[in-house]
């Protein structure tokens, strides 16, 4: 029997730090997605046992200034991407110099300096990786995938991904799929 | 402004491609530490040390004596503490079929040796950005595939 999961990842990532910081009597307040107040100064060890605690979930503390935006422009940037409602048309460096305060040209250095990647490439990451998790359901075709996310064709669609990967959609599919059934073999 | 140096190991026993390889990596923007071995058994050997320093990028030659990439893919993927390593195939030219066959394997990337420095130089900048944006933003690991 299978499951389909939905995740709402603000809301474990929200408990998990709840949790960590309860657990090491931090005063804390939580301020918006990312974000902690820590009340009073906390020592170098008690930092250390949070931070090692944060990071068997997969959450790191994020050091200094650059970080922190280029973690701002990857969120916003999933954010629009996951985001279920069809995204206005308005441009990606309109809406990410909006939603970060900055200008486009400085946000996309600054990515491209921290990353070694630019916005562009790492939009087309994510919407290859979301692309993927909606051909693994099995729910959709990719026809339906390609409007879902955004593209004006099935073939551009096809073709960003098969740029992106250098196998296309269904090559994909049949790839893992082959990795599931020996997995299924094996155990 | 990277912070972790990007440890990639390359398994290949023709001197030439090894050195080829080596001078490729000098050459990218990102930081890396590269180390080579000579063929499969050396690499599984060293693999195998519970305590050895795991590359985030492992190539692998296809077609090495003795213990081949294939073996190694294998071997590789029935070990554990080796499941966030990236493998990358790094063999000359092979058909589709043979191509899916090592992903489904379990290899995340499969390249095509280039004849030319400068391809080489590309190749392995973009294999080593798009692993690093896997590290870095938590992208599914059994997702990744690449073919280039």
């Amino acid at each position: 029997m299978k499951l389909y999961l939905k995740f709402d990842i603000n809301a474990v990532c929200k408990k998990v730090l709840q949790e960590q910081l309860d657990a090491l009597d931090i005063d804390y307040s939580l301020v918006g997605f990312g974000e902690v107040d820590i009340q009073s100064s906390i020592a170098p060890d008690r930092l250390k046992t949070l931070q090692d605690g944060l990071n068997r979930y997969g959450i790191s503390v994020v050091e200094t200034h650059k970080s922190i935006l280029v973690q701002k422009i990857k969120d916003a940037i999933t954010e629009m991407i996951y985001s279920d409602e069809k995204i206005s048309n308005e441009k990606t460096s309109v809406y990410l110099a909006d939603k970060i305060g900055q200008s486009y040209g400085y946000i996309s250095n600054l990515f491209s300096d921290v990353t070694y990647t630019s916005i562009a490439n790492f939009i087309i990451l994510q919407k290859v990786e979301r692309a993927k998790q909606l051909i693994l359901t099995n729910e959709l075709t990719i026809t339906e995938i390609a409007w879902k996310l955004n593209y004006s064709s099935v073939a551009h669609f096809s073709n960003q991904f098969k740029n992106a990967t250098g196998l296309t959609p269904s090559a994909f599919l049949r790839i893992i799929d082959k990795r599931k059934r020996i997995m299924q073999k094996k155990n | 402004m990277q912070n972790e140096i990007i440890r990639v190991m390359l398994a290949d026993d023709d001197e030439d491609d090894r050195l080829f390889f080596t001078d490729a990596f000098d050459e990218i923007k990102m930081k890396t530490e590269v180390s080579t071995l000579n063929n499969g058994i050396e690499l599984m050997n060293y693999l195998n040390q519970p305590n050895s320093v795991l590359p985030h990028v492992l190539f692998l030659d296809l077609n090495m004596p003795g213990k081949t990439g294939m073996d190694c893919l294998r071997e590789i993927k029935t070990i554990d503490r080796l499941k966030d390593v990236a493998i990358a195939i790094y063999s000359t030219s092979a058909s589709d079929e043979d191509i899916e066959e090592t992903f489904v394997q379990g290899a995340n990337i499969y390249i095509k040796k280039p004849h030319e420095f400068a391809a080489l130089k590309k190749i392995l900048e973009d294999v080593i950005t798009i692993n690093w944006q896997y590290h870095t933003s938590g992208l599914n690991r059994d997702n990744f595939l690449l073919s280039l």
